[in-house]
């Protein structure tokens, strides 16, 4: 899993959510790429994603990888925020029965994992109901 | 480009084989094809393996292989795309014996599981995944099948019940194939009380965690008529690829890479899709072979559920899909499954498949993926 | 002259009820209720924090500030469950708000009032001219040893101020500090749960600095309780800010908008702070606020603030700390509260 210095260079992503639009196309590249994959542009001006949106598809993961197993049950979900970019995150403080395809979230600064009991702390963004 | 024919198969039983190493799987299964073929030469090998380094801890293969297999110094690649490495090593292959560049090829694929826990397990083959943005969030790719399965119930109404019909299609076919894991039957009710693994997704809705290998000779066509061999032709080949993460895909509910591998390989070997006989797909989960057909163009899109509901992709229906008993019924040693899908095809073009055989079957098609949906190769047999 | 100019809540959305804790450990929980006017606490979920709490107050706290956060000079965190005991939570929050890299952070300490200390010297250095803009959070995800008194009330929240001259929701006219060495309720180092004195912890620790700190900034400012609208104490307990509250001469009325803990329990460093943004939430132009948190080991910051019209403006940029504490609560049984918190051995 990743190193302190892996986690660290995303901080703008994970913390901030910062994006890079395309300035030929203006597609939104998160996370920010060297180029565009809609029209292969290479310039890019700093952005924000927008911080709500709604739940296009989700799934409750039972079965989990090593670092997350104490986390489940835990829903997942793809949401399309209100600025069209889709993003991946957990959805967080919302019953199972409530889920569904459709529902809007907004984003919330949580943790995400922890490496043991001395490792780094990875702290990043999560869906929670609007 | 020189005609390519498979003139030799090999597999040995799938399962959790605690007592073999992944040296071991590999060799005894080498042997086999190489036997088969009856050949003493082999010019290149290529072996799909998604991870070895993080099941075993071993990297290197292109050496270790053709060490243990008694083969050095010939040239060996190891080949890597998540789930279509096996797949992939196959077109490799393809391409070495096509160009002129080498003559008699060994094609594998081999995968070590059960040296970790499942919670391991669970994370290598999450590394198919974006590992940044979908894996840092605790997915795993039951999950992200899960998430495919609930967009695709969403917009085409398909059932939990016609997810759980592939799972037994799958397993009816695979209670007839001796190597297979898990030879035996199961129920629609069985799949859908199985604990669940990522909602909607139970656990007899996944493929399982395999230790197994396959592996197949390639040769030039007119080499094989030389050495009076029954081959099997390799009419077309096709890849593609697709953005890492779901979320970047423009439908959630589609395959786009297999939709283009298809028909790339269709249109090497000049045929339509309902021309061909039977085909191996790669039902990783009940909802990717639901999604596969669709993207083949088997059916039209959004009916991949009822078509499984109706037969159309049972051993004996208008489309065969997975005699071998698939992923599901047959195993899923991530990197061997892509060669493995081509050994059922030859044996059924060779009309040794037993008591699955695909009558009169004359084409075959394999489809394997990696991820969900990030890479795909397509491969068309045609027997001679 | 300095003062608030945003201030912002968070309250996780999980509770649980004394009735609850009290049938696990075979206790009276009417009697609890009662005594120490305990209804239900609220419980932080497993990927919440400390810094995950103070991020999200903050961010509340900038949408009333409405300033540019590259602008706040200085970032300060007050709790006493500091996720890491050596990494300091100001930097990780400095930076989800997009505050750095040009600003001084640092964490603070001091049992429960932690947060008011961290507001006390970032309202100062506004004050001193040395940042334009300060920004103190208290925040705590505290626990109490399972079947402990204090089980009953430890809970979590935030609370988070940016102080500045300009645009002033609320002027700082007065503070006061009032500090002994007073050993009532300590945590030593890899300890997992706080110890207190028990009944030591009331008179000679509560009581005496709670008063020692409000009647001298009163006498400083020459001020008495009925000059203040409103007025709020550190809350380890439902029945200790009335107390206190009687003992310096002040009405229940001034008490009850600020009185969080009988459905929020004791949130630490972010418990007398919470009673302020609740405060302020209700205040009109105009309303003096008094504020004197208490912090075991121990001592009592206070402060006096004085409402501007501008409440009026802010007020509902962000969700007020009644709204946090009534709606979407999520009721929690022992075992998921102790699985939430901790509690359960676990294999390694």
């Amino acid at each position: 899993m990743p190193t302190p210095s892996r986690y660290w260079r995303e901080i703008p992503q994970r913390y901030r959510l910062e994006a890079g639009k395309c300035t030929n196309c203006g597609y939104v590249c998160f996370p920010p790429r060297l180029v565009c994959p809609q029209c292969g542009g290479r310039e890019f001006t700093k952005t924000k994603l927008a911080e709500s949106g709604k739940i296009l598809t989700y799934t409750i993961i039972r079965v989990a990888p090593h670092q997350y197993v104490d986390q489940v049950p835990y829903a997942v979900g793809i949401a399309e925020m209100d600025d069209g970019v889709k993003l991946t995150a957990q959805i967080v403080d919302c019953k199972f029965e409530d889920l569904k395809i459709g529902i809007r979230v907004k984003i919330e600064f949580r943790k995400i994992y922890e490496e043991g009991e001395a490792g780094v702390i990875y702290y990043g963004y999560k869906f929670v109901q609007e | 480009m020189r005609d390519v024919a498979v003139i030799g198969i090999g597999m040995t039983k799938w399962g959790e084989l605690w007592e073999k190493s992944l040296r071991d799987i590999f060799v005894e299964t080498a042997l086999l094809a190489i036997e088969d073929a009856g050949v003493d030469r082999i010019d290149s090998m290529y072996v799909g393996c998604m991870s070895s380094g993080l099941f075993i801890g071993q990297e290197h293969l292109a050496s270790l292989l053709p060490d243990y297999l008694g083969r050095t110094p010939v040239p060996t690649v190891r080949v890597e795309s998540a789930c279509s490495s096996g797949g992939l090593a196959l077109r490799q292959g393809f391409i070495d014996v096509a160009s002129g560049m080498s003559d008699i090829v060994l094609v594998g694929g081999v995968e070590k599981m059960t040296d970790v826990n499942g919670h391991e397990a669970t994370y290598a083959l999450g590394t198919a995944a974006d590992q940044e943005y979908e894996g840092f969030h605790g997915l795993t790719f039951p999950g992200l099948y899960a998430m495919m399965a609930h967009a695709h119930m969403a917009k085409y109404g398909t059932t939990r019940e016609q997810l759980a019909m592939v799972a037994v299609k799958n397993h009816d076919n695979g209670s007839k194939n001796p190597l297979a894991q898990f030879p035996f039957k199961i129920t629609v009710e069985g799949v859908l009380c199985s604990v669940l693994v990522a909602d909607p997704l139970r656990i007899l809705d996944c493929s399982p965690i395999t230790d197994g290998a396959a592996a197949v000779i390639l040769c030039p066509s007119d080499l094989a008529k030389r050495m009076k061999k029954a081959a099997v032709r390799i009419a077309g080949t096709g890849q593609a690829t697709d953005t890492i993460a779901l979320s970047s895909r423009k439908d959630l509910t589609w395959i786009e890479s297999t939709h283009i591998a298809a028909q790339k390989a269709l249109a090497m070997a000049g045929r339509k899709i309902e021309d061909l006989d039977l085909f191996e797909v790669h039902d990783c989960f009940t909802i990717a072979e639901i999604m596969i057909t669709e993207a083949l163009g088997l059916v039209e899109k959004g009916r991949g559920g009822k078509a499984v509901e109706e037969g159309l992709t049972s051993l004996r229906g208008k489309f065969p899909v997975n005699p071998s008993g698939g992923l599901k019924a047959k195993g899923h040693p991530v990197g061997a499954t892509g060669v493995a899908q081509a050994v059922e095809v030859v044996k059924q073009l060779r009309g040794e498949a037993g008591t699955r055989q695909v009558r009169g079957a004359k084409l075959g098609l394999t489809q394997n993926m990696g991820g969900t949906g990030g890479s795909s190769v397509v491969h068309i047999f045609e027997a001679e | 002259m300095a003062g608030i100019i945003g201030y912002g809540a968070y309250i996780p959305r999980n509770r649980i009820k004394v009735e609850e804790i009290a049938k696990v450990w075979g206790a009276d929980a009417p009697s609890y209720k009662k005594g120490l006017m305990l209804e239900e606490k609220s419980v932080p979920s497993p990927d919440q924090d400390t810094i995950t709490m103070a991020v999200e107050a903050s961010k509340r706290a900038l949408k009333r500030a409405g300033i540019n956060p590259k602008e706040i000079g200085a970032v300060y965190v007050g709790s006493e469950s500091h996720p890491y005991a050596v990494k300091p939570s100001g930097t990780v929050l400095a930076e989800a708000l997009n505050a750095t890299p040009e600003v001084h952070t640092a964490d603070f300490e001091f049992a429960c009032k932690a947060g008011t200390e961290a507001m006390f010297v970032a309202l100062n250095l506004v004050q001193a001219g040395a940042v334009r803009f300060g920004l103190a959070v208290g925040a705590d995800t505290s626990q109490g040893a399972p079947g402990d008194a204090l089980e009953y009330s430890a809970a979590a929240g935030a609370a988070a101020f940016i102080f500045g001259k300009d645009p002033i929701v609320a002027e700082a006219l007065d503070t006061f500090s009032f500090t002994t060495d007073t050993p009532d309720f300590w945590r030593r180092e890899y300890q997992y749960y706080p110890q207190h004195g028990g009944r030591f912890t009331g008179d000679p620790a509560y009581f005496k600095h709670i008063r020692g700190a409000a009647e001298g900034i009163m006498a400083k400012a020459k001020m008495k309780p009925s000059d203040f609208q409103y007025v709020i104490f550190h809350q380890p307990n439902g029945k200790f800010p009335f107390r206190v509250g009687e003992m310096l001469g002040f009405e229940k009325k001034q008490i009850e908008p600020g009185w969080l803990v009988s459905k929020l329990g004791n949130t630490y460093s972010g418990s007398s702070p919470l009673g302020l943004t609740a405060t302020l939430d209700v205040s009109k132009p105009g309303d003096m606020i008094l504020l004197v948190s208490y912090g075991s080991g121990a001592g009592s910051d206070a402060f006096i603030f004085r409402v501007t019209k501008r409440i009026d403006e802010v007020r509902n940029l962000a969700p007020t700390t009644r709204h946090l504490l009534d709606t979407g609560k999520i009721y929690l049984e022992y075992g998921v509260y102790a699985k939430y918190r901790r509690k359960i051995r676990k294999a390694e």
